[in-house]
């Protein structure tokens, strides 16, 4: 008896992986290649980047390991190679194969942690503010406008200032990443509230909305309960779409001065230190980090692309 | 007194181009365990009115008047967390389209279960016990699967069912259906009416019903209010208004079934349309689309253009009618005299 039960269940109610396997979602990427190859790229560079301390042959943070006699070495496919360094050294003696894979951890950190900042607040406002509307409203959306003027330099520039004059450069320094992650937070929430304000409101209107209340359940459990996961496929487009600008915001800042130290380089900040030697000769110190900065972030736009494309139903094609 | 009583409800929408008025001087009561159908046409503020029962109301709409009571305590003058405990708890709504209702990305289990504990302190162990037990009250095939599954997995009956399960869960004493089988197949309808009015019947619950199907009111309630732009037109019990419609509107309604019209004839269909709110005719809402605005003597009869109809009682049903009123009073004359 319990075993028929138990087998009519499981026919009945598939597994998550079946469903997955059932799902538009998996019949969209098997047959999308580029997809495919950019989820491949993407996936590689993220456990490249955070297996760093296994993969790099260099601790780039370790001053004891760094030889300034041995800078600005060429990458092997260039005469007056070191086969030690195959991607050659930055101006500073460091390997540039090992500070390109710490960088890219740097880089990622600051970009998904900004990115779980900006959908934190974002998400919390534009629910607020689509579902209880008027004042609240109101008044969420004319600060998500003022955030908006406000450039992400601008906001960079003003609490970089505010932490180093506080609290010393030491500190500021000591904490670049999370400074970096609440400065890009921080710049770039409105975008999530305004998109996630929109869908609520879209949603807000239909009869389960009615139903949950009829059935007498508070508000804040009705928004974060009922609203919010109707209104996931948006946050999730522009969430790819938002780590790859907050990974590009944090390069910029870097390459200005205003982000990561060299000491402790990102990304950007490795194109801004190559960048004095380009005339010397040395284009390898900016063009190396530079081309993973550009894969990282087409292959994150092209994802977005797709699922886009996945989760949007008037492209369905089914 | 009543289990909920309603007296001279008055709701209106601060609209941009004035207030309009949705409601007006509604009141009615209705018993424990009582049926009561809400009929008229689509914008005679049905819904609204089930809407304004809980204090549901949307902005910009709002309760400018009138008491909605219910066990004692006047619903439009409670607390938002005093209200909470009587909606879906003591007093529960089914909707119209069963496809809209059921939250997509929650499972049936979860949407239950969720119910039950926001009124009770229970765990989630025992509101699956009672949600399942609900599940087989409206005799849905194979219970235990549904609660696992998403509204999308299920047939439009089968999400009906489940949401007359979830108005059932907590057993409440009243149930406000707004047109439960309209979204369905007319075979479905039914059964899920058949099975609605069985489940009143057994647990002893109050239901009112909003409709715009003569036929399904006059099987299932007892008593019924005819609504025509936002007033109560008509209402006493059924049998009798069905069988005796006094207000030409409600005549109207009952001529224009096609069981009433001729094989190969048009349907009798009342002529005009629905006023908009925001403009209503003077006097009474429905004289512009009325046939007997005219006396027997072939004048037409002013008061209809100038005063609105106050209710006349006229055997065991309330009639705001001036054609019904000047015939009682005829009749009432001609017995005094004989």
């Amino acid at each position: 008896m319990s075993t028929t039960n138990n087998s009519s269940q499981a026919s009945a109610s598939p597994s998550r992986w079946e469903r997955l396997r059932d799902s538009y979602m998996w019949y969209s990427f098997k047959r999308d290649y580029t997809a495919q190859l950019c989820l491949a790229v993407f996936i590689c560079m993220v456990i490249a980047a955070f297996a760093s301390p296994l993969l790099a042959p260099t601790n780039p943070y370790d001053l004891s390991q760094i030889d300034i006699m041995s800078s600005e070495l060429p990458p092997f496919w260039i005469d007056g190679a070191d086969d030690r360094y195959a991607l050659g050294t930055d101006a500073q003696g460091r390997d540039l194969w090992s500070v390109v894979l710490y960088g890219t951890r740097v880089s990622l950190l600051i970009g998904f942690g900004a990115v779980i900042l900006q959908a934190l607040i974002g998400v919390t406002f534009g629910l607020m503010a689509g579902y209880l509307g008027g004042r609240v409203d109101t008044i969420l959306m004319r600060l998500a406008d003022i955030q908006l003027s406000f450039s992400t330099l601008m906001v960079a520039i003003v609490v970089g200032a505010l932490v180093k004059a506080t609290m010393g450069s030491a500190f500021y320094s000591q904490y670049a990443v999370m400074m970096l992650i609440l400065i890009i937070g921080l710049a770039e929430w409105p975008q999530y509230a305004r998109t996630v304000r929109a869908s609520v409101l879209a949603e807000k209107n239909k009869e389960y909305v009615d139903a949950a209340r009829v059935m007498g359940l508070r508000s804040k459990r009705i928004m974060f309960r009922h609203v919010l996961p109707n209104t996931m496929s948006p946050i999730f487009v522009i969430s790819t779409v938002q780590i790859a600008n907050a990974i590009i915001s944090e390069a910029a800042l870097s390459f200005l001065g205003l982000g990561m130290p060299e000491t402790h380089p990102s990304l950007g900040s490795l194109i801004k230190s190559g960048f004095d030697y380009i005339q010397s000769g040395s284009w390898w110190i900016t063009l190396i980090p530079g081309a993973v900065l550009v894969v990282l972030v087409l292959s994150i736009n092209l994802l977005g692309d797709w699922l886009r494309d996945v989760m949007n139903p008037r492209l369905y094609k089914g | 007194m009543a289990l909920l009583e309603v007296n001279n409800l008055d709701v209106r929408f601060a609209l941009r181009q004035g207030e309009v008025h949705a409601l007006r001087d509604i009141c009615f009561s209705l018993e424990r365990g009582e049926r009561l159908g809400i009929v008229g046409e689509s914008g005679a503020g049905k819904s609204v009115a089930a809407f304004s029962l809980l204090n549901l109301i949307a902005k910009p709409g709002f309760i400018a008047g009138g008491t909605v009571t219910f066990d004692g305590q006047v619903l439009n003058r409670m607390s938002e967390r005093g209200l909470r405990k009587v909606r879906g708890n003591r007093v529960s709504m089914i909707f119209q389209d069963p496809m809209m209702t059921l939250n997509p990305v929650l499972s049936i289990g979860e949407q239950m279960v969720e119910c039950l504990k926001a009124h009770r302190r229970i765990s989630s162990k025992e509101a699956r016990a009672i949600a399942l037990d609900k599940l087989q009250q409206v005799q849905i095939p194979s219970p235990e699967t549904r609660l696992d599954q998403y509204p999308h997995e299920l047939s439009g009956g089968m999400r009906q069912r489940i949401i007359i399960a979830i108005a059932l869960l907590l057993d409440p004493d009243i149930i406000i259906a707004d047109e439960p089988t309209t979204a369905l197949d007319v075979t479905i309808q039914a059964e899920i009416m058949a099975l609605l009015l069985d489940l009143c019947e057994q647990h002893n619950v109050g239901l009112i019903l909003i409709t715009h199907d003569l036929g399904v009111v006059s099987q299932v309630t007892q008593r019924m209010l005819v609504m025509y732009a936002g007033r109560v037109i008509e209402q006493g019990p059924t049998r009798e208004i069905i069988n005796d419609p006094q207000h030409p509107y409600t005549q109207g309604l009952i001529n224009a079934l096609p069981q009433m019209a001729t094989p190969g004839e048009k349907l009798n269909q009342i002529r005009g349309s629905m006023p908009s709110l925001s403009n209503l005719p003077s006097g009474c809402a429905f004289h512009p689309r009325c046939d007997f605005i005219n006396r027997a003597d072939g004048q037409p009869r002013p008061a209809c253009t100038q005063q609105v109809p106050e209710f006349v009682e006229s055997g065991n049903c309330r009639v705001a009618c001036h054609m019904v009123a000047e015939m009682l009073e005829d009749r009432r004359l001609k017995e005094e005299t004989s």
